[in-house]
């Protein structure tokens, strides 16, 4: 039988470095099909050779069985091939409809069609169930509604060969969940989905087929059915990955951290928390938990000092610390892992050397007089790569050059080396490989057992839970349940998150 | 009527308004195609200086203003060579475009004319009257009677752009080109043989705007005569938002600034002090309008390849 593509024996080399070697790739009619691997194991590099941007070494790609050269995003438009990229390529300011057309407007007597244009996207809106009003401005949409103006300018290009470039990277859990109905639909309609994704639950959930990568290699190819997600983490990784995480007993120590009344507003002032009370001792991690915006950046950012608390206390080590400048409260030990590793975390622009010295450069090692002493800065910045195993091509590599997961190994090496009383860690693994979600989560546990306390906030109830030795629950900036993680259950949890649940201490 | 609305005092606001208005729009054309022009100035003293050149040596006022169109599209060329092809930063082209102009027409008025403030009288473009039209109450006099063609045309400019850039092809790949040029060429569009296109569109309307200063309200080219009327017709086009109405606005509103002024100058104000209005009004409008309007995103950035 013949596939609606297939790539066979795809390599592609840039220099020294083998991105893609001897891949394969069979996408059957009408179904999707997972390509899952780390970040740098060649996915995108696949995509782009099936899209047309890369031009392979050497390999064959048969569309419908027909051997064809893709040279270039114009004529993988004329194969029928579409993609929606990861970084979406909308122009904001422009509404729906004139996103859609750009490129391929229809006109009638040299003026633009937007009846007409308006119109069929009006149509494909409703066919898919994707809620858009073709005269919105695309900027005013959230991102979920985005990448269906996305999916709609593939539509319109005619493609019957979607590929979805880690689709769900920005998305909510309730804008997944309709971005799978929205695939489900598009297959029903005969129309074939690649998805790229190294999300393995994902995977399990919308995948017919599944297409392992790891080095450039195709390591695996198997079906939904004959596929468990511990087998696709050890193909994907090339060894076992633990999934639970083993915690040494620790004795918990003095209270490190005391909060007691607290309110405040976030910095862009559409959160806020009320009333929160909570302490923290040394050696334990307090989870807090919570769907997205219930509170969770006022509280990062009053505990780091980023925006004064309106009312109550925060202490560390028994000292107010309530309105200190943040330079003032990390002086003092406080280490801080922010939610936004590309906002607050880093300067994107920056290299490496730079980066890693970020909030450290007024210590005395590394300075000479009033200038930076770089030996010393490079020294130290080597010793953290390898401490860290972070990924880099050079210690002058702007930091947009690596991978979300080496960022972030970056961040938690620059906080975690001067030995901080307490850690704030928010949304410590968002958006990375599953090697160093492992890799960040064993160095948070490590700090616990040297007698940190880490303040750890996310939205992934599994890591709360799988890590924490006492959680909070916020819901609508209060705190809706304390306490130890085993005195309540998955379903208590959830509706708490929710806002349905009663206090618990 | 007041001293401050008459039908004199409006005639007077559409005329200094003219070159404004057409001048923004020049500008519109290439900000919207994602190039900075602070060259205005010097497109515009260009072209005034060939228009009038031309009109001299053809005796044809309109012959003369085909050439300040020709010498706004040769300095237009230049602008976008230097800042697309050879990727300068796009003000420092601009700048290094106006300081030429300045010294390059004053240069040559020595050599054609062995004058170096002024030109020989040159024809000049006549005012017209649209028959019919000027018996429309009010905006009859104002508009159609006994006024300079170059205005009319410029009105028409404003809603030939405004249809361009709303209603066409062109004009939305324009749009999108000044705030995501990335998402631009994700969508298959030539992004720099447009940004040329711009410029190039950019200098001819300002070569257009200046043959009005040297042959449609006088009939001389005098050294530096664009005196700011580029860098405030940039100002008309913040101010008008990057769109052909909203800067046609703007600039009436500059326009009448500037003919108060004028009317002024016979009260017993300083004049120093009169002279300050349309600049003061720049100043303060810039600083008021500043912050709520939000300039093209991409605007002035180099497009990586």
């Amino acid at each position: 039988m013949n596939f609606a593509l297939e790539a066979r024996g795809i390599k592609k080399y840039f220099g020294p470095v083998k991105a893609n070697d001897d891949l394969d790739l069979r996408l059957q009619r009408a179904t999707v099909h997972a390509v899952v691997g780390e970040n740098g194991a060649g996915k995108s590099t696949l995509m782009k050779i099936l899209y047309g941007i890369y031009q392979p070494d050497s390999g064959e790609i048969f569309v419908n069985g027909e051997p064809v050269t893709i040279g270039s995003p114009d004529v993988a438009h004329r194969l029928g091939i579409g993609m929606v990229h990861q970084h979406f390529t909308l122009v904001g300011p422009l509404s729906v409809t004139e996103n859609v057309i750009l490129g391929v407007e229809p006109c009638t007597r040299g003026l633009i069609d937007y009846k007409f244009a308006e119109q069929q996207v009006r149509e494909v809106s409703n066919r898919y169930n994707l809620t858009l009003e073709p005269t919105d401005i695309v900027e005013s949409l959230p991102v979920g509604l985005q990448q269906r103006v996305e999916i709609i300018k593939v539509l319109f290009r005619e493609a019957r060969i979607i590929i979805l470039d880690e689709p769900t990277a920005a998305l909510t859990p309730a804008e997944t969940s309709d971005l799978f109905r929205i695939i489900r639909d598009l297959v029903a309609d005969g129309r074939s989905v690649v998805f790229i994704t190294h999300k393995l639950n994902e995977v399990m959930e919308i995948a017919d087929d599944i297409t392992v990568i790891r080095d450039g290699r195709s390591v695996g190819s198997l079906t939904k059915d004959a596929a468990t997600e511990k087998e696709l983490a050890r193909l994907m990784v090339g060894r076992d990955v633990m999934f639970s995480i083993s915690k040494p007993e620790v004795t918990a120590g003095e209270v490190v951290l005391n909060v007691d009344n607290l309110t405040s507003e976030s910095v862009s002032g559409d959160q806020r928390i009320e009333n929160v009370s909570f302490s923290i001792r040394a050696g334990e991690i307090f989870g807090v938990v919570g769907v997205a915006g219930n509170g969770q950046d006022a509280l990062e950012e009053a505990v780091t000092g980023l925006r004064r608390a309106t009312q109550g206390r925060i202490e560390l080590m028994g000292k107010d610390i309530t309105g200190l400048s943040t330079a003032q409260i990390r002086a003092m030990g406080v280490a801080h892992i922010p939610a936004n590793r590309t906002a607050t975390g880093l300067v994107m622009d920056f290299p490496l050397s730079d980066n890693g010295l970020l909030g450290h450069q007024y210590r005395s090692i590394f300075r000479n007089g009033p200038f930076i002493n770089r030996k010393a800065v490079n020294e130290w910045i080597n010793r953290l790569i390898k401490d860290f195993n972070i990924k880099a091509p050079s210690l002058n590599a702007p930091a947009f050059t690596l991978s979300g997961g080496n960022q972030q190994k970056l961040i938690l090496a620059r906080e975690m080396v001067h030995e901080p009383r307490l850690l704030l860690a928010v949304q410590p693994t968002r958006g990375v490989d599953i090697a160093s979600i492992e890799m960040i989560h064993k160095a948070l546990i490590e700090a616990r057992s040297r007698g940190v306390a880490i303040l750890l906030i996310s939205n992934e109830l599994d890591e709360i839970l799988s890590l924490s030795d006492r959680i909070a629950v916020v819901y609508s900036g209060r705190i809706a349940g304390i306490g130890d993680p085993a005195s309540f259950t998955v379903e208590e949890i959830g509706l708490m998150m929710a806002g349905a649940g009663k206090e618990v201490v | 009527m007041s001293r401050f609305l008459s039908i004199e005092l409006i005639r007077s606001c559409i005329r200094i308004a003219t070159p404004l208005w057409i001048g923004a729009l020049a500008g519109i054309f290439s900000e919207r195609s994602g190039v900075v022009n602070i060259a205005l100035e010097g497109m515009m003293l260009a072209g005034a200086f060939g228009g009038a050149v031309v009109s001299l040596c053809s005796g044809q006022a309109w012959i003369g203003v085909l050439a300040a169109i020709m010498t706004g599209i040769a300095c237009g060329l230049f602008h976008a060579v230097v800042s697309l092809r050879c990727r300068t930063n796009q003000v420092i082209s601009g700048v290094a475009i106006n300081m030429l102009m300045s010294g390059l027409t004053i240069f040559l008025m020595q050599i054609l004319f062995g004058n170096k403030a002024q030109s020989p009288t040159a024809p000049r473009v006549l005012e017209v009257t649209i028959p019919w039209f000027d018996k429309i109450p009010i905006i009859g006099r104002i508009i159609f009677e006994d006024v300079s063609p170059i205005t009319l045309i410029g009105l028409l400019l404003v809603v030939v752009t405004h249809i361009i850039l709303y209603y066409t092809r062109w004009g939305l790949r324009m749009r999108a080109i000044s705030e995501n040029p990335q998402a631009a060429i994700a969508a298959g569009v030539h992004v720099h043989k447009l940004q040329y296109l711009g410029v190039i569109t950019s200098g001819a309307l300002a070569g257009f705007a200046g043959s009005f200063l040297s042959i449609g309200v006088l009939d001389v080219f005098t050294k530096n005569m664009t005196a700011g009327r580029g860098f405030m017709s940039l100002a008309v086009m913040i101010f008008g938002r990057w769109k052909p109405f909203g800067s046609l606005a703007a600039s009436l509103f500059f326009g009448y600034a500037m003919a108060l002024q004028i009317s002024l100058q016979e009260w017993q104000v300083p004049p120093q002090f009169v002279e300050m209005i349309p600049y003061f009004a720049t100043l303060v409008v810039l600083a008021f309008v500043s912050g709520k309007v939000r300039p093209p995103a991409a605007t002035g950035k180099l497009i990586d390849r």
